[in-house]
């Protein structure tokens, strides 16, 4: 007689392929999944709450923990918000800087992405490809801020550091090269056999089922929804470059990896108008009081992260400290779908489809 | 003496004055009677789907479904709703599905602990049009309850989730109402303000 037992599988939170510490209950039934329960919080550091007791000049450093692989639109959403409340003015010269740090960082994110994902699928040699690239970037944010990954760089009404000389011409470098190297991506994975075997028609949902969820981003887009907050609620200087938002169709995992491939051309076309067009001088910092004090109120302001809508959700008492601090989390959003998705897949699946929504651990539990 | 009580009465005035700037400054409160009648604003942009989002809302809930209604200017004019917190159920599907306001995204769920009362904020679009809407729900602080919004949108569900998690407001119709960012058996809930650590020395 043959007897068939449930299988209670535990994943992480210690498991590379959970891309930081987070951990699934697998319900079994031989190799296909019948319940998925993630549990969070393993990285959960209170930032909200710690946040009620800074100053928002204090709070920028905690915003860099956050996404730690995107630090750049993470500091911006916040000085964003104080300023829009406050209604402070930034130089031209220091938006330019911040527009072209996030867009280097959204190509670094996508690299970080594309090198682990092809590793968690079991391919070796992009990931040394991508972060070698990706270096690159971190090497250019290196000169500008003196950090590699936690730039704490943007501030209330400007940035912290100007330009090095030269930087400029560095960036124009290396996005001249950064075409070729999508290429070399392209011809090294994009059409592989057993690549396209492992992800194509794995995961997938529509529009409406990404719109239900809240998804955002390559998530979002994969389904062939056209929403691009860069382009629906243009925000920075976003509204003076051309650009395209490129949109999948079957919301795959293979459209989402099309997407974000696609992204990072769309990057380096803003970043080659944006350097063209960088004032030759001017202030890096606007007029601010020295004590930032928004006035009593509140406002929720949104950017596009690399990995969707990332916001920040400010009441003001008209202190120097917040009264409420709320990010939301694109990645925290995003994963919501997963127990969704998991459910009649095979165990070999799950890996493909979490590392698909591209999420930061960090930025989950915040 | 005298000087001292001049030197009171300038910086009364300066911070009067700097609050009567600020206000002008984003437009969000009024400067109050005592000081020059400020020019008539022009109408928000906002104002009109405001409006006609606060009379479905009485025509097709309840005649007492909106406890108030605002424009959020610094917020890019956004229309801003306090929905009677039983009304709640009824006005998310009126957000959701009602052809004009067609809510279908759920962009964030914030809660807010504000000592007197909590507050629930939805922060609602509508993708087709690019209209945003705030809806708050508001209780009170002891037994703090809202009517969960996940039926409506599952967005809400983890969003909620963390809310009650943090600061312990009940969620009635959550299909799976437990913590989810601090442990299952923590005592309290860290956001709220009259939260006490555990151990303060940690």
């Amino acid at each position: 007689m043959i007897r068939t037992e449930e299988l209670l599988l535990n994943v992480g939170p210690q498991h590379p392929s959970t891309h930081g510490v987070f951990r699934i209950i697998v319900k079994l039934d031989g190799e296909i999944i019948t319940e998925a329960t993630p549990v969070m919080g393993y990285l959960h550091r209170g930032t909200e709450k710690l946040a009620e007791s800074l100053n928002y000049t204090q709070i920028i450093p905690y915003t860099d923990r956050m996404d730690y692989v995107s630090a750049m639109t993470n500091n911006y959403v916040l000085v964003h918000a104080v300023e829009k409340m406050m209604g402070l003015q930034v130089p031209e010269r220091a938006e330019f800087l911040r527009l072209i740090v996030m867009e280097l960082q959204r190509i670094a994110s996508h690299l970080v992405w594309w090198g682990t994902y092809l590793l968690d699928i079991g391919a070796l040699s992009p990931f040394l490809y991508a972060f070698n690239d990706r270096e690159r970037i971190l090497q250019l944010f290196n000169e500008l801020c003196g950090a590699r990954l936690t730039y704490n760089y943007m501030r209330v009404g400007g940035v912290k550091w100007d330009a090095p000389e030269g930087w400029i011409d560095r960036v124009k470098r290396f996005v001249r090269s950064m075409y070729g190297k999508l290429e070399e991506y392209d011809g090294l994975v994009s059409g592989n056999e057993i690549f396209l075997s492992r992800i194509k028609g794995v995961g997938a949902y529509d529009a409406e089922t990404a719109i239900a969820y809240g998804l955002s981003g390559a998530n979002l887009r994969s389904t062939g929804v056209k929403w691009d907050l860069r382009k629906n609620e243009p925000y920075s200087l976003y509204e003076r470059f051309e650009f395209d938002v490129p949109v999948g169709a079957s919301g795959d995992c293979y459209d989402r990896y099309l997407v974000r491939l696609a992204e990072i051309r769309q990057s380096l076309r803003i970043l080659e108008q944006a350097l063209e067009r960088f004032p030759a001088e001017g202030e890096t910092m606007g007029k601010v009081p020295r004590v930032i004090r928004p006035p009593a109120g509140e406002i929720y302001v949104r950017i596009e992260s690399p990995r969707g809508e990332i916001g920040c959700y400010i009441v003001s008492t008209g202190k120097a400290e917040p009264y409420r601090l709320k990010f939301r989390r694109p990645s925290f959003v995003n994963l919501q779908i997963l127990p969704k998705l998991l459910v009649g897949e095979s165990m070999t699946n799950l890996v493909t489809i979490l590392g698909g929504i591209d999420i930061v651990l960090g930025e989950v539990d915040c | 003496m005298s000087g001292e009580e001049q030197n009171e009465a300038k910086r009364r005035q300066v911070g009067a004055n700097s609050e009567s700037e600020r206000a002008g400054a984003t437009g969000a409160a009024n400067s109050g009677p005592q000081a020059e009648a400020p020019p008539p604003k022009p109408p928000s942009p906002g104002q009109e789907r405001l409006d006609r989002a606060v009379r479905l809302l009485r025509e097709l809930v309840a005649e007492d479904a909106v406890e108030a209604a605002s424009i959020n200017e610094a917020n890019g004019h956004l229309p801003t709703i306090v929905v009677k917190n039983e009304r709640w159920p009824q006005a998310a599907r009126l957000f959701r599905s009602h052809g004009e306001l067609n809510a279908n995204y759920l962009r964030n769920v914030a809660g807010v602990d504000y000592e007197t009362h909590m507050e629930v904020v939805y922060y609602l679009l509508n993708m087709a049009s690019g209209h945003n809407y705030a809806v708050k729900v508001r209780t009170g602080r002891e037994a703090p309850s809202v009517p969960s919004a996940t039926p409506v949108w599952e967005t809400a569900n983890w969003n909620e989730r963390e809310i009650y998690d943090l600061l312990g407001i009940d969620f009635p119709g959550h299909p799976d109402l437990r913590r989810i960012m601090m442990p299952d058996d923590w005592e309290g809930h860290p956001l709220r303000k009259d939260y006490v650590p555990l151990d303060p020395e940690v």
